[in-house]
């Protein structure tokens, strides 16, 4: 029983050290999420495209707000070279009312979003990916129905103005993955907004 | 007279500087950098924050509590605001006022934040709120939403 009971612990520790989320070079498990138009997106669903560019962003926070222009433009840029944008809003919905499916609806619509924006109710898509912070990029590459992992981070090197913007990563990634290179930097950071999550 | 009027302007403008905080904006993370690399006996906290992140508003009352408490003892503590935007200055002055915030405040306007995230802690993703605890023997970022409990209590284990 000692046993059980030990290597039980064991195996809450590894999962609770190793579940840091996706590093570059990880297939993406999949996942299937409402989105606001009711219907139900996975990314499987993606299959035909060459890769997808997640977005974990939300309504409430204002490095979202800031870049959220520049999250519809790659949707504009990429869709139609096979790079479309998939947004998850991770926050819990009654810590900020601002994301609630209803404000979610609404805020696509008055943006006139061109790419699913799904909820991630039970908060479990984003602790597999390993976001931390609104926004956060994952962009994945479909090699032959697996979705790999190969950038994740910010869209670009400023999150209050477009037109300041040096570097565009996520651009630049998707760039490189069109023309058969890794993306260089594969990693990147930015401040954001912690997801909120009544559990931590 | 005219002495006297530059006296008194002068008595008059340090007045000024002593009794509300006076918040500086760097819009260069090199300016701040010193501030999480001094090497004396002091056990410094800093603090990354915004007006509008309410997990950080939550907690400032904490390191307003931590303040007081060791304010006889070498602690320091800074809050670096990550506010941005027009009004950025003025909506952090508010809330410092209507707060009582008694630590130092700057603003951070670097908005390349993928060259400096790293330089505060590679710990660190970007999220906020985030605190960097360190003396000359210690040294741990924390990505995570502070209580007075637990502050304390690293604070009072680090202090010299």
């Amino acid at each position: 029983m000692k046993k059980i009971v030990l290597s039980a612990v064991l195996v809450l520790i590894s999962v609770m050290v190793f579940s840091q989320g996706y590093e570059i070079g990880d297939k993406a498990k999949n996942f299937r999420l409402k989105n606001v138009d009711d219907s139900y997106v996975s990314l499987s669903d993606y299959e035909d495209e060459k890769g997808v560019i997640v977005v974990f962003t939300c309504n409430h926070c204002p490095y979202a707000q800031a870049w959220e222009d520049r999250i519809i433009g790659l949707d504009k840029k990429f869709d139609k070279k096979g790079y479309p944008v998939v947004a998850i809003q991770p926050n819990d919905t009654e810590m900020y009312p601002d994301d609630s499916f209803e404000n979610m609806k609404k805020r696509a619509e008055e943006k006139n979003y061109t790419f699913p924006y799904l909820i991630d109710k039970k908060q479990e898509v984003y602790k597999e990916f390993g976001a931390t912070r609104t926004p956060h990029l994952f962009i994945l590459e479909n090699q032959e129905g697996e979705f790999i992992v190969q950038y994740i981070g910010a869209p670009d090197d400023n999150y209050k103005d477009a037109d300041a913007v040096e570097k565009h990563y996520a651009a630049n990634a998707v760039n490189s993955l069109l023309n058969g290179n890794k993306p260089e930097p594969a990693k990147t950071k930015a401040i954001g907004c912690s997801i909120k999550d009544k559990s931590k | 007279m005219r002495v006297l009027f530059f006296l008194g302007l002068f008595i008059f403008l340090f007045a000024e500087g002593v009794s509300s905080q006076e918040i500086p904006v760097y819009s260069n993370f090199k300016k701040v950098e010193y501030l999480l690399h001094k090497d004396t006996d002091t056990t410094y906290v800093i603090n990354f924050w915004a007006t509008w992140c309410a997990p950080c508003v939550k907690e400032m009352p904490a390191f307003n509590r931590l303040h007081e408490e060791f304010k006889n003892e070498p602690l320091d503590i800074t809050l670096i605001s990550l506010d941005f935007g027009s009004s950025a200055v003025e909506r952090v002055k508010k809330f410092s006022e209507k707060h009582g915030i008694k630590s130092r405040i700057v603003i951070l306007d670097d908005p390349d934040s993928n060259s400096w995230i790293n330089k505060v802690s590679p710990e660190w993703s970007g999220a906020l709120p985030g605190t960097l605890i360190y003396n000359q023997d210690f040294r741990k970022f924390y990505e995570k939403e502070f209580n007075y409990k637990e502050l304390y209590h690293i604070v009072k284990s680090k202090i010299k």
